[in-house]
């Protein structure tokens, strides 16, 4: 925009978090001005996208209106506050139904507000709605979700990623500057990066599980998504920090994220390449622009040396028993009783029988393979060479870690193996599926910090692939500071950014919902 | 083959999911494929190595012990498939014999 032309109707939805907070701050734009804005390019391109399970609209401008009140009385507003944001449909809202993405949660109305939810509304940060996921966040392209899958904004007729797909393609498709997703195999990094997006899992704890609704508990993790790495810090900052509510919380300061998103600087950091994530086993144009980016971040100043991680190749087989194992348990509350679906119910069968009935009608295929999966690992027999086994490689992973943070400060690795596929192509193949999950499995187990930044489009698809940065526990900071500087450096090579570079969504006419 | 159809029959059960016989068919194979991958982990010397439950070594996690704000009985029923008297009706739960 040029200097003193407030933007106006659809240039908003195309301006950074940090450019609407600021505009809102200063009086340029009213927030119910930006949310107006988004709520109506919802409207022209959701009925393609499908990013949303829903929109609230009423909400929304109530929440825009009540910041342009405390502007106007001259009270201070938060660094995001006006800023609309898309939510995954996996944290509670005591205003909005909570799916996860499930038919026997349909409709469901939780009666509390998660911890993420409540210090987003505190911040003054619009919600949006509620956006697809794969069922209880099990998959990595949408196509779990009971209610159809999300499309990916650069070609509508493949994946998103998943599970947060439907928060990764609001943000590409310009619906919302800013997305919540949960993270427990991957699930915010891999569907950032095939979007050509910035995905952030937090370190294990660094973020509250209140109100998420509980996949994995010992590996699920909230975390931001956004088009630019500085407004993933800022909302990063904003979600963050210990809660009470939450026994595996971190008791420790937020890490400066912000401050190392505006310091992007790598020069005499030490950055180690995987060797076992950098051979054969990803797509070529993955590996061609991966190769790339650290050879960038070389000519930045930063010392590049090779780490072997050993047990990293074992981090996936691990995490099929680890998490399945979490879930058959987890989800042993979905029994017909206190809430969500209830089938069978003829006032002659069984609890034991509706309890079966209903989770036989209310989960899809991807959910029933983990609870089975899981019930399999922890069964009595198969325990030690199955979940204890899989707790011991955990271990290893973590030695790893431990061992490669010794000489280097930060590790690289493509995000995910390939670019997004085609939405259909793996949807009944469970082991392909897994596979898109390979890179980023490591640091849930070890609980880590770990980030997604764009690096360029693959040369034989024209879709986007993405660096990931993984950085020791609490270093958070450390991986922001690391994709500003590849952000900053590739933005001036691209003359912008990445998603500049995707064509435009066909907008429709329609009213706002 | 590393479970047959009559596990995952079993597995179906402890699970409580009404699966079909189709569902059955598919999922043996798909679950027998699986847990032939994970069965990996079984490769990696673990001897002596302390399994790993949690990313974050916290125990024992106190807080005061104050009274704070909790769900109303309106606000907990709110989601039930049923409820009398305050109550989730819930099916019977015990057989005639």
């Amino acid at each position: 925009m040029a200097a003193g032309d407030a933007p106006t109707g659809s240039e908003l939805t195309r301006l950074s978090a940090a450019e609407i907070a600021a505009a809102v701050a200063s009086g340029d734009v009213s927030a119910v001005e930006v949310t107006q804005a988004h709520l109506d390019r919802i409207v022209a391109v959701d009925p393609d996208v499908h990013a949303f399970l829903h929109v609230a609209g009423i909400g929304a401008l109530a929440a825009a209106e009540g910041v342009d009140r405390k502007r106007a009385a001259g009270e201070p507003l938060g660094p995001l506050a006006g800023v609309p944001l898309a939510l995954k449909d996996v944290m509670t809202t005591a205003d909005m139904p909570t799916t996860c993405g499930s038919k026997i949660l349909e409709g469901w109305r939780p009666p509390y507000d998660a911890t993420v939810t409540k210090r987003l509304r505190a911040a003054g940060v619009v919600i949006l709605g509620k956006t697809n996921m794969d069922e209880f966040a099990m998959g990595s392209s949408t196509e779990n979700s009971a209610y159809g899958p999300s499309h990916n904004p650069w070609d509508l007729t493949r994946i998103p990623g998943g599970s947060s797909g439907g928060s990764s393609a609001a943000v590409a498709a310009y619906e919302a500057p800013l997305a919540i997703g949960t993270d427990t195999g991957g699930s915010i990094r891999q569907p950032a990066a095939v979007c050509g997006i910035v995905g952030m899992k937090p370190t294990y704890g660094g973020s509250s599980r209140y109100g998420l609704v509980a996949f994995a508990s010992s590996l699920d993790t909230p975390g931001p998504l956004a088009r630019t790495v500085l407004d993933a810090a800022l909302l990063h900052e904003v979600m963050s920090g210990h809660d009470p509510c939450d026994s595996t919380s971190v008791d420790a300061p937020v890490p400066p994220v912000v401050a190392a998103a505006r310091h992007a600087d790598v020069s005499g950091l030490r950055v180690g390449v995987v060797t076992e994530f950098s051979g054969g086993g990803s797509q070529t144009g993955v590996q061609a622009r991966f190769t790339e980016a650290v050879e960038l971040l070389e000519s930045l100043g930063a010392k590049v040396v090779e780490v072997s991680c050993p047990h990293f190749t074992y981090a996936l087989p691990a995490y099929y028993l680890i998490a399945p194992s979490e879930c058959s348990s987890n989800l042993a509350r979905f029994d017909a009783m206190r809430y969500g679906l209830r089938v069978g119910d003829d006032g002659v069968r069984s609890a034991d029988e509706v309890m079966a009935l209903t989770r036989e009608a209310g989960f899809g295929p991807e959910v029933k393979r983990r609870i089975m999966l899981g019930t399999y690992a922890l069964s009595s027999g198969y325990y030690d060479a199955y979940y204890g086994k899989a707790q011991q490689v955990r271990t290893r992973i973590t030695q790893d870690f431990e061992a490669a943070f010794e000489q280097v400060d930060v590790l690289v690795s493509p995000t995910t193996p390939t670019t997004a596929f085609p939405l259909g192509e793996r949807a009944d193949d469970p082991m392909a599926m897994y596979l898109a999950d390979l890179f980023t499995i490591p640091s849930d187990l070890a609980g880590n910090a770990a980030i997604s930044v764009p690096c360029g489009l693959a040369p034989e698809d024209g879709l986007p692939v993405g660096l990931q940065i993984m950085a020791p526990a609490l270093a958070d900071d450390r991986a922001y500071r690391v994709a500003a500087a590849v952000e900053a450096a590739l933005e001036q090579r691209w003359g912008g950014p990445l998603l500049a570079q995707a064509k435009e969504l066909r907008e429709q006419a329609g009213e706002t919902r | 083959m590393s479970i047959t159809r009559d596990e995952v029959a079993h597995l179906a059960r402890l699970s409580r999911l009404a699966l079909t016989d189709a569902e059955l068919d598919h999922f043996a194979g798909q679950l027998d494929q699986i847990i032939g991958a994970v069965a990996r982990v079984q490769e990696v010397a673990a001897e002596g190595i302390p399994p790993m439950t949690h990313a974050v070594p916290v125990a024992n996690v106190f807080r005061d012990d104050v009274e704070v704000p909790c769900l109303t009985p309106e606000q907990a029923l709110s989601g039930a498939p049923a409820a009398e008297q305050s109550r989730f009706r819930v099916p019977r739960i015990l057989t005639e014999d």
